[in-house]
């Protein structure tokens, strides 16, 4: 990894507005680096497909400068830039086969045959189709379609692969595999991946790192464990996973500990992130999984609610209690602990640890 | 032999199935029964008549049915005898005494030139006749023509019940009185001329078209829907507009002295004195009939284009197609089940086209269909008319075998 580049694709200062009225991406500035595979995740509208656009070359900067391996490209057309990219519906010709489809692009090349023949076994091979050469991409499932289309971007080995929610289509289960089979792809060919999402397991299941957007505008951009574990901001915190929230207002603040007196009057020891001064309203999250229920250690937080429903999960069991005037509290309940009898109406001790439950802006 | 299965009430399961399904068939037929009706009542039953009359000669047949019958025996090479003679004498007075010798008179004038004053000048001198004595030596008394042999060929021929001279005229041949088969002298010549104009302006309608219908369909299908439904209106309109209405716009606008031209004048691309000829002529008819019919290439190349995803030419460009070779080998490949739809559909439309010919087409501009009309309305030959409109049901046909032949196959490559 010694000789790779940290700044392959480089975003400076980009803004997009469509209808010169508002701007769809915000004075973007981002780093993607060779092979490794970024994921651009964001609720729809937030601008992670016009970034993925721009860098394919099929919108324009309005603003600012994309560099791709060191030089700009604002002016490069899409055809002329040798990036990969496999669309959200496959975009595969209908009107040519599995290998008339793979040879396309290295027809545009001009490629000599004998190696196009080479190349599409060897790619193939890698996606698991061989010898579906000769259907009609209408003659296959939606995830040998998927698969071909990732094959038809990968064929003439570019540097750089684009991926526009590719996974949408498919249902949970395929999806969920196909998402090993993509990331073992990449690590395999060493390719530099750019994907866009708006499921959040995907991403954090298959990045090397994760750019959470929201009103076009990068929240966080960092690896799938710390995105989870130490969101920046509370839309990061509400966006990936599960989340219980609070809102309050500082009252005594100290290194790695803050007093935060809740609307209804209780006060939590939290973790100031985004909090620096007494008297600042703030949100404060707290992850399912991390409250403890009838906990026994010594812990800085510890309340009482009343469960108001159990929903069966399975594996799990989820319980919505009223906490602090908050209604909406969710517990994670492992089935093991089946000793564990709950009825709405109980009345359930829980409680945290200030370094779990993180002081957010509001 | 498998157990019998049997329903939960008891009854046979294929006894059952059947019965559920005759009911549904019979709700299908019951639906499409009314245009079922309807087609074959006002369409299928007129049309074939209509055919019949090209080959069909069975009235002019029974006027004459005893000639005919003891004509049969009388090769033809010299004159007939008396039998003959006397038979058509005893028929022709049969026929003037109920009136329908005129009748007889257009029908063999279609045979052979002459023929009305002949059989009119005879009936009149039919009651002079002597029946006792020679019947030839009295019918050439009466008219020298009845000395010519070919008279009476004509005669045998005409009273044939069915024949198919008329297709031989269509294309214009005859067959002569000894059976040989040619060519009617060159300056008679005008059906063919008609057969080759026709084509060639409904292929050049349907080319053009085509030219012009492809970028404006593509433009609409990638349009914003409110700007594209804007569009289609105006593409539309004349669509709902009457045909005469605009036939008639297009006679205002082309005419030596109309808006187009007068607009040149003034503008000074042309001289007052050599205003354009833009009507009366093949120019006229081209461009009427590239603008009424230019909805029909319009709609199905929209309706196959809307279906073309865009990300199909950008999946393309990103590969590193151009622009231009993502169009020639994607975007192109996949219209052409609406290029093939929208030519079947202006051509066979173009092929039968007759009002806008008739009155921007002049002498020049006319085309086959208004040959049939004239036949149909002025000179009266039915028969000729019916088997031109024959050969050009046929060609129709031909031409939507070849469609299904064709882009059948290619689409279901598509598919």
């Amino acid at each position: 990894m010694n000789s790779k580049k940290s700044d392959f694709v480089k975003f400076e200062q980009v803004d997009k507005s469509y209808d010169g009225k508002e701007l769809v991406v915000k004075g973007l500035d981002l780093d993607i680096a060779e092979g490794e595979f970024l994921t651009l995740l964001g609720p729809s509208g937030s601008g992670k497909t016009t970034t993925l656009m721009m860098l394919a070359g099929f919108e324009t900067p309005t603003n600012g400068e994309i560099y791709f391996d060191g030089r700009p490209i604002n002016n490069i057309p899409p055809h002329k830039r040798g990036i990969g990219m496999v669309f959200q519906n496959y975009a595969l010709f209908p009107h040519l086969s599995v290998y008339e489809n793979l040879a396309f692009p290295l027809k545009v090349r001009k490629v000599d045959k004998s190696e196009i023949e080479e190349r599409i076994n060897k790619t193939l091979k890698m996606v698991s189709l061989t010898g579906f050469e000769n259907r009609m991409p209408a003659q296959l499932s939606g995830g040998q379609q998927q698969r071909v289309a990732v094959a038809r971007a990968l064929v003439f080995d570019p540097k750089l692969v684009l991926m526009d929610e590719p996974l949408g289509a498919l249902d949970k289960n395929l999806r969920e595999s196909m998402q090993y089979e993509l990331k073992h792809i990449h690590e395999s060919l060493g390719v530099t991946v750019v994907y866009v999402t708006h499921d959040q397991g995907e991403a954090l299941t298959m990045s090397n790192r994760i750019a959470v957007f929201n009103d076009g505008k990068v929240q966080q951009l960092s690896g799938p464990n710390e995105l989870y574990e130490t969101p920046v901001n509370s839309f990061v915190a509400s966006f990936i996973g599960e989340n219980n929230t609070f809102t309050g207002t500082v009252k005594e603040i100290a290194s790695g500990s803050a007093k935060i007196e809740t609307d209804s009057g209780e006060t939590i020891v939290a973790n100031p992130i985004a909090v620096s001064s007494s008297g600042e309203k703030s949100r404060i999250s707290l992850r399912p999984e991390r409250v403890s229920i009838d906990p026994n250690e010594q812990l800085e937080n510890k309340f009482t609610s009343e469960i108001r429903e159990i929903i069966y999960h399975g594996d799990h069991t989820r319980v919505r209690v009223n906490l602090l005037g908050n209604d909406d509290f969710i517990l994670k309940v492992p089935n093991a602990s089946s000793d564990l009898k709950l009825n709405v109406g109980d009345k359930l001790e829980l409680g945290w640890s200030s370094h779990d439950c993180r002081a957010l802006d509001y | 032999m498998t157990a019998e299965i049997r329903t939960s009430d008891g009854e046979l399961l294929s006894v059952k199935l059947k019965k559920v399904e005759r009911r549904r068939r019979t709700t299908a037929f019951l639906l499409a029964a009314p245009l079922l009706f309807f087609i074959v009542f006002a369409y299928v039953i007129p049309i074939f008549q209509m055919l019949g009359r090209s080959i069909d000669n069975a009235e002019m047949n029974s006027f004459l049915t005893e000639t005919h019958e003891v004509m049969q025996t009388w090769d033809g090479s010299e004159m007939p005898g008396e039998d003959v003679t006397s038979t058509f004498y005893y028929e022709l007075k049969t026929a003037v005494e109920n009136k329908y010798h005129g009748k007889i008179a257009t029908r063999l004038n279609y045979e052979k030139g002459g023929f009305t004053s002949l059989i009119k000048k005879t009936s009149r001198k039919l009651k002079n006749f002597d029946e006792n004595a020679n019947f030839l030596d009295q019918f050439i008394d009466v008219h020298k023509k009845w000395g010519d042999i070919e008279y009476w060929q004509a005669l045998k021929r005409g009273t044939d019940a069915y024949h198919f001279r008329k297709y031989l005229t269509t294309f214009d041949y005859e067959q002569k009185f000894d059976g040989s088969i040619e060519r009617i002298p060159e300056k008679l010549r005008i059906n063919v001329t008609l057969w080759l104009r026709t084509i060639f302006v409904a292929v050049g309608v349907t080319f053009c078209c085509f030219i012009l219908a492809y970028p404006i369909s593509h433009l609409l299908s990638v349009l914003p829907t409110r700007y594209s439904n804007l569009l289609m209106i105006c593409v539309l309109l004349p669509f709902w507009t009457s045909l005469l209405v605009r036939t008639s716009s297009w006679m205002v606008l082309l005419q030596k002295q109309g808006v187009l031209n007068d607009t040149l004048v003034s503008l000074g691309f042309v001289a007052d004195e050599s205003r354009l000829e833009l009507m009366y002529n093949m120019t006229g008819t081209f461009i009427a009939m590239t603008q009424i019919l230019l909805p029909f290439m319009v709609l199905p190349l929209y309706s196959v284009m809307k279906t073309i995803s865009p990300s199909l030419m950008r999946a393309a460009t990103s590969m590193g197609a151009t622009p231009f070779h993502a169009f020639r080998k994607i975007y192109f490949p996949l219209t052409y089940a609406g290029i093939s739809a929208g030519s079947i559909l202006v051509f066979v439309l173009a092929i039968g086209y007759y009002i806008t010919p008739a009155l921007v087409g002049g002498a020049k501009g006319i085309l086959i269909s208004n040959r049939i009309a004239y036949h149909m309305q002025q000179s009266l030959d039915w028969s000729l008319a019916t088997a031109m409109a024959t050969v050009l049901l046929i060609a129709v046909l031909v031409v939507y075998w070849l469609y299904n032949k064709i882009v059948g196959i290619d689409n279901m490559r598509l598919g």
